[in-house]
């Protein structure tokens, strides 16, 4: 239940001076001891192609050498990797995490390159969203994982971007600060850098990109920010080796033809990355990241969810109610599909049922047939037996009577008509062959099918 | 004693004069990636300007680039020998987000050249035989990754049966000496191990000087040649060079401690030219002819096909490779076959049937 809190009806404020000093101008003081006493926290993401100078780069923002073993070109997809380093600068405690992008552009097909950059970037998202919508939460503990900048490496090729860079920054400039710069920026000379740069510009903005501002409404940074912001992308140079020059070392690529000097501003842009990342808008950059691409995600995710902030009655609702409504919704629905696939399952189960008891009866019926047709087979086979004795029976009697009447035609003593007798035998004799043959010729057919 | 002088030691100086009135043509293509210097380094190479007025597409344009093909043809001319240099070009190669075959294109356009030259020699006119056969592949690597990528890979793969690939790391004043040496011993192991083969150069006869020898193995060790073009030239100190003038200084395109390039040019064009021309045509053209050839070579197609050869008309009338025919052959085989099977069975029923007639007279004659 809410308590009513008494409030003047209109919101004016008073301005009143003070007679003496009262001392909260050390608010801000007592604010950055507070907040170095804990800690900072900055979580770099490095989008760029193998080889393009990603680690290098880092070792000489950050004065550190930072281990890491080179990737080649044969990875499969794009993945992300992750390190956190403590780093530590007069009594500034910084935690560092740098993430890199191993295998992007590697793959003849790219399409999916930009999906597990986004999916990570998500991710750390939906992390610290789950920590807030925690019933028992400790935020000021959290390590923030959010990635605070994104350092979008593209290759010096002179000409403009590639179509992979604009389809990667145009997915990735609604969720985290987008700063282009130029690597291995020391390929290009001069008269070209300019009109390099300002095709990329252009490009971008054609295109609809939104990188990183340098903010410009505070006095202080305004001006510098703004002076900065004429020369984007940075060109830069990285090394990590030392060179002496004229009475010193400093950080240098050693060519046949004239040394690179990484902090010469005639050279590249590097000190102007630095001062811009770093030593002035790294604030600017948390605080971007959590007010306005977190913020983004938030609301997207929520909404997604079904959440609303004002019902149609322009009433505000109370997360709670809204969270007690869609349980119960969602417990009803799952009810439901439990319901419908229970009863589907039963339906198929019956049918599965009638389909195979079907299918034994037409089994059944097949082998009574069968039954019934090798029956008639044997039958007719057995009267042809049947048959055949009767007529090799016949045949016997009829030789029997045959022989009878040879001895009968020797006594008689007529070879002619014995001839005939023979003659006769002969002929019967051939017609009981072919009938015989006949005969067997039919079983052997009626063997063969 | 001194022997008369006979005279064929002027041959080669007639051979000289037959080659200059004749002149030379020479194919030779660029491939690679977008960004990586081809157009500026083939500018300094003949030292014209083969690519003015050239157009770069944008970013969104190329997301979904198609490979094109453009042939460009330039006749230069020095000291009296003309040469009729045709570039072949690959806009558009590895510029679109997926990027799966885009080199079939490049495959297909070798083996046109090829097809259209195997059609010529074996056309009844072969007077004026247009040799448009691509004579050198010049494939330019990134400096700025590790070594080959799997689109390099995949491209030289398809290619290197058939063209004389001359692999090149373009832009390199990006990399340090020992970066340089680095990158291209990579670049060799990786070549090695995919077993694609590049070209070859011929090993110099052991009767050549020393110093030729010694440029030879400077050259051969220099592979994949690190090179840097220009089209500027740049005034050092007191003498104009040729170079990329830089706020820290300037990279000498012709100077042999900063790039590869004298080399290259010299490898290309003032010693090797013509090898890479009978290369072509001795090895991956015959390569080509002979699997095209063998193709149409089946038993009983054979005759058919060198009949069909020699009464043709035109050059459209062969079909290059005869498949179907090859197909019908085998049908006609298949149906022989099942028919010899069929009679033998007819005639061992036959026998079976004569066999059991002979016994029933048997058993009869009992």
């Amino acid at each position: 239940m809410a308590v009513a809190v008494g409030r003047p009806s209109n919101e004016e404020l008073r301005n009143l001076s003070l007679s003496g000093h009262v001392g909260f101008d050390s608010l801000p003081d007592q604010l950055v001891n507070k907040s170095t006493s804990q800690g900072f926290c900055f979580n770099i993401l490095c989008v760029g192609e193998t080889g393009i100078g990603k680690s290098t780069l880092m070792d000489t923002l950050f004065n550190t050498k930072f281990e890491s073993d080179p990737a080649t070109h044969n990875e499969p997809g794009v993945r992300l990797k992750a390190r956190s380093y403590e780093l530590q600068e007069s009594n500034v405690r910084l935690k560092l995490t740098i993430v890199d992008t191993v295998g992007f552009g590697d793959q003849i097909n790219k399409d999916d390159s930009y999906k597990p950059i986004v999916e990570y970037i998500d991710a750390q998202f939906e992390a610290y969203l789950q920590e807030e919508l925690k019933i028992k939460r400790s935020l000021f503990n959290y390590h923030d994982t959010r990635i605070h900048a994104c350092l979008y490496f593209i290759a010096p090729t002179g000409h403009s971007l590639k179509s992979l860079d604009l389809v990667t920054m145009k997915k990735l400039d609604s969720k985290v600060n987008i700063i282009p710069i130029i690597a291995k920026a020391d390929t290009i000379a001069k008269n070209e850098l300019h009109k390099f740069k300002s095709k990329i510009m252009s490009e971008l903005v054609s295109n609809g990109v939104q990188i990183y501002q340098f903010p410009t409404d505070e006095e202080t940074v305004a001006e510098i920010n703004a002076t900065m912001s004429v020369h984007l992308p940075f060109a830069v140079v990285g090394s990590t080796e030392e060179v002496k020059i004229g009475n010193k070392m400093a950080k240098a690529r050693q060519y046949p033809w004239g040394v690179v000097q990484v902090e010469n501003e005639n050279h590249c842009d590097f000190v102007k990355l630095r001062e811009m990342l770093i030593r002035v808008n790294m604030e600017d950059l948390r605080e971007q990241t959590h007010t306005r691409h977190y913020e983004l995600y938030r609301r997207c995710k929520l909404e997604e969810m079904g959440f609303k902030d004002t019902d149609p009655d322009s009433k505000p609702f109370s997360l709670q109610e809204t969270y007690e409504a869609k349980r119960n919704e969602f417990l009803g629905e799952l009810q439901k599909k439990e319901e419908e696939m229970r009863q589907m399952f039963v339906m198929r189960v019956k049918e599965k049922e009638a389909e195979l008891k079907e299918a034994e009866k037409e089994l059944h019926e097949k082998f009574d047939l069968l039954k019934r047709t090798h029956q008639e087979e044997k039958k007719k086979v057995e009267d042809k037996k049947k048959e055949l004795e009767e007529e090799v029976n016949s045949f016997q009697k009829k030789k029997a009577a045959a022989q009878l009447l040879q001895s009968q035609a020797q006594q008689s003593g007529a070879q002619q008509t014995k001839k005939d007798k023979d003659k006769k035998k002969q002929s019967s004799w051939l017609l009981m062959k072919s009938t015989l043959r006949l005969g067997l010729l039919e079983l052997f057919f009626c063997s063969l099918l | 004693m001194d022997k008369e002088y006979v005279g064929f030691a002027a041959l080669p100086n007639q051979l000289h004069r037959k080659s200059v009135k004749k002149g030379f043509d020479f194919t030779l293509m660029v491939a690679g990636e977008s960004g990586l210097g081809k157009s500026t380094l083939i500018n300094s190479l003949f030292l014209t300007n083969l690519y003015e007025d050239r157009q770069v597409p944008e970013a969104s344009a190329r997301l979904t680039q198609t490979l094109t093909i453009e042939r460009r043809g330039v006749e230069i001319e020095e000291g009296g020998i003309k040469v009729k240099l045709t570039l072949v070009d690959t806009p558009g190669f590895g510029d679109s987000v997926d990027c799966s075959d885009c080199w079939l294109p490049v495959v297909r356009f070798i083996e046109e050249q090829f097809e259209q030259y195997l059609r010529d020699e074996s056309g009844l006119n072969r007077k004026n035989i247009q040799d448009s056969r691509v004579h050198c592949c010049l494939y330019f690597i990134s400096p700025f990754g590790r070594g080959l990528r799997p689109l390099d890979v995949a491209f030289l793969r398809a290619v290197h049966e058939k063209v004389n690939i001359i692999p090149v790391i373009g832009k390199a004043d990006a990399l340090m000496p020992k970066e340089t040496q680095a990158l291209k011993q990579k670049i060799r192991e990786q070549l090695k191990e995919e077993e694609i083969n590049i070209y070859q150069f011929p090993d110099c006869d052991s009767d050549e000087d020393e110093d030729f020898k010694r440029q030879d193995a400077e050259m051969k060790e220099s592979i994949p040649f690190a090179v840097v073009g220009s089209c500027e030239v740049v005034r050092d100190g007191t003498r104009p060079v040729r170079g990329r003038r830089y706020s820290w200084g300037t990279v000498e395109v012709e100077n042999p401690h900063h790039c590869d390039f004298l080399n290259l040019r010299r490898m290309l064009v003032q010693t090797h030219l013509q090898d890479l021309k009978e290369v072509t045509h001795d090895l991956l053209y015959e390569g080509y002819r002979a699997r095209c050839l063998q193709s149409l070579a089946r038993p009983g197609a054979r005759d058919r096909a060198s009949r069909s050869k020699l009464s043709r008309q035109s050059a459209t009338e062969i079909p290059l490779p005869m498949l179907p025919l090859a197909d019908t052959e085998k049908l006609i085989r298949e149906k022989d076959e099942e028919l010899r099977r069929m009679q033998e069975m007819l005639e061992k029923m036959q026998a079976q049937m004569q066999q059991s007639q002979a016994q029933g007279e048997q058993s009869d004659a009992l």
